[in-house]
């Protein structure tokens, strides 16, 4: 089959253009604060109104509205469903559209509304590139502004332009604006969000919306909303993003054609490319990028394409091909991620949802609920479970590997839905923030020298023994002396004592259930590759929780890992207290504390438990046999 | 400060490029359509949108062959020229047409002339279609519905849930995130998908003319024979059309913005017979498409009540 080939530059030119050629806006604010009119005034005079339904907007005249017939009510133009008139309430996000002088398209998705607030929002948020946010200039910031804000830098939206609406109603004072201004951009900077544009408005006179008004608000020289708008460039997509190809379907045609169809969701792709199929860590070549306009020579992000391959690869629907080798996505089978609760019953604990990420479906249990986030205040409140529009952080496992990105990384492999089995509804929607744990399906490279050629030269095998307890246990102490025994009898060891660990490469952690949850994680992979070394390695690490636990245990061989529980009572341990923590958790400045303000949660069932309260040389001497005993 | 879009040039975006991502995302929902389903079809209506969505169908799937079955409404009060045209592309597409028609309505004499227009709706549309796609069990149907068409539609999603019965229930309707649609179905649920939700009707024209995707001629201006009736011009298109007293069909050089039941389609007098002139002419007279269609003209919120009882 001959086909009309597409040049690389050419086909990378028209994916960049079309990338940047639809600007997404959510727009946010409450049903009094204008921006109905706001929406309304921009899709006038940008002419996308139809003119019956303009002279609809002339004529027709809600009640109680003091708007001349005749003079359009902007309002009107975003009149939302009838079921939602009746019934007082709004139920949805309305899309509408818009284009710039520039040629470029606005697709405005409209989140009003009270109920179902962050729900809606969320909604419109989740693809959005920039938000315009509305406040109420009379009545000042409210605890929705924060709310939207919250919901947009949780979504990604790190793009704000908010409009202080209401100018007229403040007699147009330039005080009054800097200091709603102020107020957001320092709420904005507390949620990491630094591109804030602010724009003194009323939407009612048109002043700032489209043009400056030149009788009023003389001392603004920033640009009007419109402008705001015309300014927006998307960021351009980094040279180094991660191909990312979500397959929708396996194309068969004639001639033993055989394709996997989808859209590439980031980075490029070249025939003579290797690429990994993430979910089973198979790679194969990419031979040709078909499309219905002819073969293209690189193809890249927003571009739906269908991609043939060098080799047979067992490629199902749902499969995500990835970039092989740097920026591999990887499967793992637990994380800690955020839900936004969109179902109308609650979160259920242990109940197995329908996880949804692009075309994969994979069975999905929440195992906990770490924290709600209070949208308002930024907070994070204990909780035990998520009702509709919560959004909190919770630990997710999945029935079987699955490729998830981290949400920042890239908002189509990460965003996830989960569904109702039964009801079919969709409960949540899902960012995930850190994978928990890796499952183990990377073709690793086969060196010569192997693990059992360093344990031949070393005389021992290699082992990691896990020691688990209170700050002040005397893990620290017990592991010096052990190593010291050892040493002396010729076995290589190393410690990796958490406090030390914390000083380097975990330094980004704190001390949150979901940081441990990391610390272990990370402390567990560098003793698995110290291990690999050939060396005897012992970890003292406080880690408090059974799961994480559970989950460096998981990573090693049975014969390779023991368990030792440090086993002193907490008032010793207080009584101890070498660094000097358990007074600062006593007078408040440690709230995560274990012990204090955090529970530790002992092993069920540690290969050996160690007294911390008896002589330290005797601990050790035992500790050491039973490593050598093992190590033999 | 004044407002001067005019020397914004370096930001220029181009239509190609808005077109691009728009067939983009139609793309996309076909394939997860096609492939999350059981038994999707493609209702095909045979007017300018219906031949978008031909388009973008056999676009999507290339080089395989359109995977589902087409189904057509047929009223029997089309257009005779949209009959053809439907049965040509049909053949050149080599398309698994299927035809859904209230036989039993049409055997009564239901027609746009002795029912109201919205019963002639219900029961020669609405109904219609619920039959067929009950009849071949299809669990999914591409439309070509777009949310600028009209107010209720801009908040359809682009996966519409229909409950059992195919009725539209507001608050069933699912929130949708990113690209990913949660396509799963309960017992008695089907969906509707709307690869073209986010086109406007002058998208619709400009990939027309960019990929010169074939449409009935109706839409281009030619004398027509036409009478008029309560400021709407009419097509007299066969020998069933009842003249009251005093009517002539006179010709007159009109054409079709939207294209239905001829009884029930408005014309406009123009003189656009090619692509450029009529996309020169949509942009200056700026009328909402449905403007030329009598059926939703029974009150405002006339759509969503339609959509409510299963209409497309």
């Amino acid at each position: 089959m001959t086909a009309t080939l597409v040049s690389a530059t050419d086909s990378l030119q028209r994916a960049a253009e079309q990338q940047s050629a639809v600007l997404r806006m959510v727009a946010c604010g409450s049903v009094d604060d204008g921006k109905s009119t706001l929406i309304g005034r921009l899709l006038v005079e940008t002419d996308s109104v139809p003119i019956d339904q303009l002279e609809y907007a002339r004529t027709t005249r809600r009640g109680g509205s003091t708007i001349p017939v005749g003079e359009i009510d902007y309002s009107l133009l975003t009149d939302g469903l009838e079921a939602e008139r009746e019934q007082g309430i709004t139920i949805d996000v309305a899309y509408r559209h818009l284009n710039l002088p520039s040629g470029r398209r606005v697709i405005i998705a409209d989140a009003p509304g009270h109920e179902q607030y962050t729900r809606n929002m969320s909604v419109a948020a989740s693809t959005a590139d920039l938000a315009v946010l509305l406040v109420d200039a009379a009545r000042g910031l409210r605890p929705q502004t924060y709310r939207h804000l919250t919901v947009c830098a949780l979504m990604g939206v790190t793009s704000i332009v908010v409009a202080i609406n209401k100018m007229d109603l403040v007699g147009y004072e330039h005080a009054t604006f800097e200091e709603l201004a102020g107020g957001v951009r320092a709420a904005a900077a507390r949620l990491g969000i630094d591109e804030v544009t602010a724009i003194p408005v009323s939407a009612v006179t048109g002043a700032n919306v489209i043009d400056a008004d030149p009788d009023v608000m003389q001392w603004y020289h920033g640009p009007t909303v419109m402008d705001a708008l015309m300014a927006w460039e998307p960021t351009a997509a980094a040279d180094d993003a991660p191909f990312r190809l979500p397959v929708q379907l396996i194309s068969r045609a004639q001639g033993n054609f055989r394709g996997y169809s989808g859209t590439i969701v980031s980075g490029t792709v070249r025939p003579g490319d290797v690429i990994a199929v993430a979910d089973s860590g198979q790679t194969a070549t990419v031979d040709r990028i078909v499309t219905a306009e002819g073969d293209l020579e690189a193809a890249a992000a927003g571009q739906t394409v269908t991609l043939t391959l060098d080799r047979e690869v067992d490629i199902t629907r749902g499969d995500l091909l990835s970039a092989a080798g740097q920026g591999q996505a990887q499967p793992a089978d637990r994380f800690a991620a955020d839900l936004v609760w969109t179902g109308e019953e609650p979160l259920a604990h242990g109940r197995s949802y329908l996880l949804y990420v692009g075309p994969k479906v994979v069975p999905a249990t929440v195992t906990s609920v770490r924290h709600r986030l209070d949208v308002v205040t930024g907070n994070h409140d204990a909780a035990r479970l998520l009702k509709m529009n919560d959004i909190g952080r919770v630990e997710l496992a999945t029935d079987s590997p699955l490729p998830l990105d981290e949400y920042d990384l890239c908002r189509d492999t990460g965003g996830f839905l989960l569904v109702d089995r039964v009801t079919s509804d969709t409960v949540a929607a899902g960012l995930p923030r850190h994978a928990m744990r890796r499952a183990f399906n990377v073709t690793p490279h086969d060196y010569a020298v192997d693990r059992e050629a360093r344990q031949r030269l070393k005389g021992h095998e290699p082992k990691v023994v896990w020691m688990t307890g209170l700050s002040g246990s005397g893990k620290s102490t017990i592991a010096d002396a052990t190593v010291a025994t050892l040493h002396a009898q010729g076995v290589h060891t190393y410690v990796l004592d958490g406090d030390n660990v914390r000083a380097g490469l975990n330094r980004d952690l704190g001390f949150t259930a979901e940081d441990r949850a990391e610390n272990v994680r990370r402390v567990a992979e560098v003793a698995k590759l110290m291990a690999d070394a050939g060396l005897v390695v012992i970890v003292a690490l406080v880690s408090p929780f059974r799961s994480d636990r559970r989950a460096a245990r998981d990573i090693f061989e049975n014969d390779e890992y023991v368990e030792v529980f440090v086993d002193t009572p907490l008032a010793v341990a207080q009584e101890r207290d070498p660094k000097g923590l358990y007074r600062k958790a006593a007078e408040g400045k440690i709230p995560n504390m274990t012990g204090v303000g955090q529970d530790y949660e002992p092993p069920e069932n540690p290969d050996v438990t160690l007294d911390g309260t008896a002589d330290v040389a005797v601990s050790a001497e035992a500790l050491a046999r039973a490593i050598l005993d093992e190590a033999d | 400060m004044s407002h001067t879009p005019e020397i914004e040039v370096e930001n220029a975006v181009s239509e190609e490029a808005v077109l691009d991502a728009l067939e983009a995302e139609a793309i996309h929902v076909f394939r997860e359509t096609a492939a999350a389903f059981r038994n999707p079809v493609l209702l095909y209506s045979i007017g300018k949108d219906s031949s978008v969505l031909l388009h973008l169908a056999v676009k999507a799937f290339a080089p395989a062959p359109i995977p589902m079955p087409v189904m057509h409404v047929d009223t029997t009060w089309k257009f005779q020229e949209m009959i053809s045209f439907r049965d040509q592309r049909a053949e050149e597409l080599g398309l698994d047409l299927r035809i859904a028609t209230n036989e039993e309505a049409a055997a009564e004499g239901v027609s746009p002339f002795s029912h109201g227009t919205h019963e002639y709706t219900r029961v020669m549309k609405t109904v219609a279609l619920r039959e067929g796609l009950d009849r071949y069990k299809f669990d999914a149907a591409i439309g070509g519905s777009r949310r600028d068409e009209e107010r209720s539609r801009a908040k359809e999603r682009i996966f519409s849930l229909r409950e059992p019965g195919h009725r539209w229930d507001a608050r069933k309707q699912r929130p949708e995130f990113w690209r990913t649609a949660n396509t799963r179905l309960s017992e008695g649920q089907t969906m509707r998908a709307f690869p073209i939700s986010n086109w406007t009707e002058m998208d619709v024209w400009n990939y027309i003319r960019r990929e010169n995707i074939p449409i009935p001629e109706l839409y281009f201006a030619k004398p027509r024979p036409v009478v008029e009736r309560d400021g709407v011009l009419i097509m007299v298109d066969d020998e069933r059309f009842p003249l009251r007293e005093g009517e002539t069909p006179e010709m007159r050089t009109v054409r079709f913005r939207t294209l239905g039941c001829y009884p029930l389609t408005g014309a406009v007098e123009s003189e656009a017979d090619d692509l450029d002139t009529l996309i020169k002419e949509m942009g200056e007279a700026k009328m909402s498409e449905r403007a030329g269609r009598l059926i939703d003209g029974e009150g405002s919120s006339s759509m969503e009540a339609k959509k409510a009882e299963g209409y497309f």
